[in-house]
Parts: C-alpha cells; sequence; structure tokens
C-alpha cells in the first residue's frame, strides 16, 4: 500500500487499485496458481490497475484534470524506480502523523494504513459509529490531497518534533487499548498489540533511543496487563496485584532493550518513562518498590515535561519515599491543574487516609466520583467510599 | 501549490497604532517571503466596520453593512505564497507576526487550468 501511494501520490487511487488487484488475483490466482512472488504480482497488477483508473477518469472528467495527468505522468516515470518498501513505509508513517490533521485523524489514519485495520475494527476500537470513523478517514485523505501534505521523510531541525508526533501516536493507541476499561476487552488487547508492532516498525525504521524507549514502556506496560483488571473488570492497584501474573519474559525483553540504549546519551521522556515502568517491574513486591530512584525519575522527567500529571505522579513516589505528608503537600500545589481529575482526587484521597485525615479523604472521594462517568473505575471509588465511610461509623 | 495565509485578529474599534518595531516585523518579514521567492501577494486590510457584505448577485444582490460572521477574531490582512507543499507552507506560516496577535489559518489555492 505504502509504494502504492508514493507511486500514485493519491490514496483514494492506490487503495482502488489495490483493491482491483486483490479481486483479479482472486480470479486468476486459483485458474494459473499463484505466482512465484505474489508481493510482487499484487504491485505490478495494482500499478497498471491504477494507471487505467486514472486514465478512466481523465476521460470522463476534462475538467480539473491536470491533477491527474500529472499523476499519470509521474505513476509512469516513477514505475521503473525500484519499490524501497521500508522507506515508503516510513514517509507514509510520517504523513500519517502529520501535525496538519488532528490527533483522532493521525491515529485512525496510521491504524488503517500501516495497521490494515478496516473503518470498522478502528470503530469499534474507539467505540464510534462506523460511519463516523469512515468518513474521518475520507476526510483525513482528503486534506492529505487538497492541503498538499507531503509524501516524505522530514530532515534536520523538523525531524525530531515530526518523530515525536509518531511516537505521541503510537503511544495514544496503546493507551487506548490499555487505559481504558470501557468497551470489548479483546478488541483493546490487539490495540496494544498493534501499538507495539507499529513502534517495532518504527524501530526497525529510525533505530534512536526514543523509539526503543517506547517500546519498553509499552512492553513493561503490556507485561502487568493480565493483573490490573479483577474478574469483573474492575481495577486493582500496583500495591495488590498479583505480581506471579506478570510476564516475566516480556519484562526481560524490554529491560534488554532499555539497556541497549541508556548509553545512547541523555534519557529522552520515554526512556525516562520505560525506566520507572522497568522499577515497578522488578520489585518483587509493593513494599519493596525502590522509590527513591523512582521519584529522581520523575524529577529527570518533570525537567523535560513540566506538566500537572508528571508532578502528580512525582508527589505520590515522594510520599511513598519520604512520608506522607511530603506528598500530599506538593499534591495540594496541584488543586487549579487537575481539579476535574479523577485520579488526582483518588491520590489525594490514598494519602489523606495514610495520615489518618478520614473524613477529608471521603470529601476528596466523592470530588472524584464528580469526575469519573459510567465505569469500572466508578464502581471501584463507589467500594472505595463504603469502606471509608463505615472506617468512620 | 499556492497558499492563502489568512492573518486573523481580534478586532478593536480604537486600534492603537503599530509601534515602529511591529512595523518592522512586518517588513521584514515581507522581505524574507521575496527573498526565498516564495512570495506572490500580500495585501493589509481596513477594521472590519469598513466591511460590507453581499448575498445574492446582480439584482438580487442585497447588502449589509458588516462582516459575514460576527466572531471575535477577523480578518485583518492576507499573503499569497508559493510552495512546494504544506510542510513548507506551514514553515512560513508559523514565521508570520500576525501569529502573536491572533491566528493565522492558511489555506491551499485550488487552480483552474
Amino acid at each position: 500500500m505504502a509504494s502504492l501511494i508514493r507511486v500514485f501520490g493519491d490514496w483514494q487511487v492506490a487503495e482502488d487499485a489495490l483493491m482491483d488487484a486483490t479481486e483479479k488475483a482472486l480470479v486468476r490466482w486459483p485458474k494459473d496458481g499463484t505466482p512465484d512472488d505474489p508481493i510482487a504480482w499484487l504491485l505490478t497488477t495494482a500499478r497498471r490497475a491504477g494507471i487505467d483508473r486514472i486514465r478512466r477518469a481523465n476521460t470522463r472528467v476534462r475538467t480539473a484534470d491536470a491533477v491527474g495527468l500529472d499523476l499519470t505522468l509521474r505513476a509512469e516515470e516513477r514505475q521503473d524506480a525500484p519499490v524501497q518498501q521500508d522507506d515508503d513505509t516510513l514517509r507514509l508513517v510520517f504523513t500519517c502523523c502529520h501535525p496538519a490533521l488532528s490527533r483522532d485523524a493521525q491515529v485512525a489514519l496510521t491504524l488503517r494504513t500501516i495497521g490494515g485495520l478496516t473503518a470498522e475494527e478502528i470503530a469499534r476500537a474507539f467505540l464510534v459509529p462506523t460511519a463516523t470513523m469512515a468518513q474521518r478517514l475520507v476526510r483525513a485523505r482528503r486534506k492529505i490531497h487538497g492541503a498538499g501534505i507531503p509524501f516524505r521523510i522530514p530532515e534536520g531541525d523538523e525531524r525530531a518534533g515530526r518523530m515525536n508526533a509518531v511516537l505521541r501516536v503510537i503511544y495514544l493507541i496503546f493507551n487506548e487499548g490499555y487505559a481504558s476499561t470501557q468497551g470489548d476487552s479483546y478488541v483493546r488487547h490487539e490495540l496494544c498489540d498493534e501499538a507495539l508492532r507499529l513502534c517495532e516498525v518504527l524501530c526497525t525504521l529510525v533505530p534512536d533511543s526514543e523509539s526503543h524507549g517506547l517500546w519498553s514502556l509499552m512492553q513493561f506496560h503490556h507485561a502487568r496487563s493480565s493483573s490490573r483488571t479483577g474478574a469483573d473488570g474492575e481495577p486493582i492497584l500496583l500495591a495488590d496485584q498479583d505480581r506471579s501474573l506478570w510476564d516475566a519474559t516480556a519484562i526481560a525483553q524490554a529491560h534488554t532493550r532499555l539497556m541497549t540504549v541508556l548509553p545512547l546519551g541523555p534519557a529522552g521522556p520515554y526512556v525516562l518513562q520505560a525506566c520507572i515502568a522497568g522499577c515497578h517491574c522488578d520489585a518483587a513486591s509493593f513494599q519493596h518498590t525502590d522509590w527513591r530512584q523512582i521519584s529522581g525519575l520523575y524529577l529527570a522527567l518533570l525537567r523535560l515535561q513540566p506538566t500537572p500529571v508528571i508532578r502528580m505522579n512525582y508527589a505520590v513516589a515522594v510520599a511513598f519515599d519520604q512520608g506522607w505528608q511530603s506528598g500530599l503537600s506538593i499534591l495540594d500545589g496541584l488543586h487549579a491543574e487537575l481539579a476535574t481529575s479523577h485520579t488526582f482526587h483518588t491520590a489525594r484521597s490514598q494519602l489523606l487516609e495514610r495520615l489518618g485525615r478520614t473524613n477529608d479523604a471521603i470529601t476528596a472521594v466523592q470530588t472524584a466520583l464528580e469526575c469519573v462517568g459510567e465505569s469500572a473505575e466508578q464502581r471501584w471509588l463507589h467500594k472505595r467510599l463504603l469502606t471509608l465511610t463505615s472506617a468512620t461509623a | 501549490m499556492q497558499y492563502l495565509v489568512l492573518i486573523y485578529s481580534e478586532d478593536s474599534p480604537n486600534p492603537t497604532p503599530p509601534t515602529p518595531e511591529q512595523m518592522q516585523g512586518w517588513f521584514d518579514y515581507t522581505q524574507a517571503l521575496k527573498d526565498a521567492g516564495v512570495y506572490v501577494a500580500g495585501e493589509a486590510l481596513q477594521p472590519v466596520v469598513t466591511a460590507t457584505t453581499i448575498r445574492g448577485m446582480g439584482k438580487d444582490a442585497v447588502m449589509t453593512d458588516g462582516p459575514f460572521a460576527e466572531t471575535k477574531e477577523t480578518l485583518g490582512g492576507f499573503y499569497m505564497i508559493e510552495c512546494a507543499d504544506a510542510d513548507e507552507a506551514l514553515k512560513w506560516a508559523g514565521l508570520c507576526p500576525g501569529a502573536q496577535y491572533g491566528s493565522i489559518e492558511l489555506r491551499p489555492v485550488v487552480r483552474f487550468s
């Protein structure tokens, strides 16, 4: 698909051409036998089909055909160029994650074009109607074509920023499958696998420390996934997870990968987050967690990304390392920024409870409940509220 | 491809005249576009109170005082630039001084031939 888009410079033509070629294959292969190199056969057939389509379109619509004619010429001229599968894929990745596209469009395009998921599958994973997702994809392709978004690998200063956009899209896909407990769990698991696979492709194309860092980070998370929810889908806190369920092989793989990139230079945000996740995975029990190292890593991360959410995580690590009050003081400074985050109020309630301030902890859980929608988290918070109120009675 | 760089900012009934430094920023930007060979055209517009909206053509034309839509930010000027692709156009749009006071909308131009 990537090489076809490069040849035709148009997504719709490339997709239709591939469809034509596949149809032909379904007719011809059972009769004539499968060709020696099926992929090459498909590519050649699709290229011819695409050129035919452009020609047909040109004779039908004479107005605005300059673009089409130009495409035909370009397609013929590029036909002889060797197919560089890897560079084509990378070009496509950068185009899908172009900052001129909305975040939703970036995610949908990446899953559709690089991941090969159908519009229906993506729609199911993101809990939107198939028609909505199909429309989103059509609009995104129209924008790429109409706005002249190039199909190329960015260079120089531009490249680092664009790489971040790509990594962010992959991590968004992963989190969509990992963080949310809504929707079909099988589909959500697939999203995590898909994000890991996409990241692996990226690591091959751009083997820098941040791509490997993101892969390790997701792999650490993924290794713990079976212990994160109970039988009814309710979340289980890190402290209460059954660590024997963690996938030791996956954790070892993530560590090995992380070790190879750590000496490459100053750690970026994904490498640091992977180190933090690695620390958690290494602890034999919650009590044995190396909170000092984790709070140090969060501090380093804060220097790169001074966001309220990272500061909140830092506060929790400080609470476990230096005492509940130290953590709570940092959290209390974040009220204005995180007022609508249920995670923030939940974290506060836990520190308040440990400090013996049960009534304040109850208020914090109630505030958290106001911030959360119908979900497994909501049920969990209700349960927690009951435990706390019965403790005061 | 040609792109229109539309410069939007909050419209004020009593606009303060730009400082010499601000004007210099615009002159420098225009010169940079010309030096790079991407400049096609560029103009500043009178404030939005001077706008008239026309609906209907010829004898059906109805004129209304004011802009097409009442919005906080109004079109204050534009550049037309000729660039290889969206990346180059976005780079130039991001350097436009107008982005400091309001926002820039980038629109590709349709070519009929």
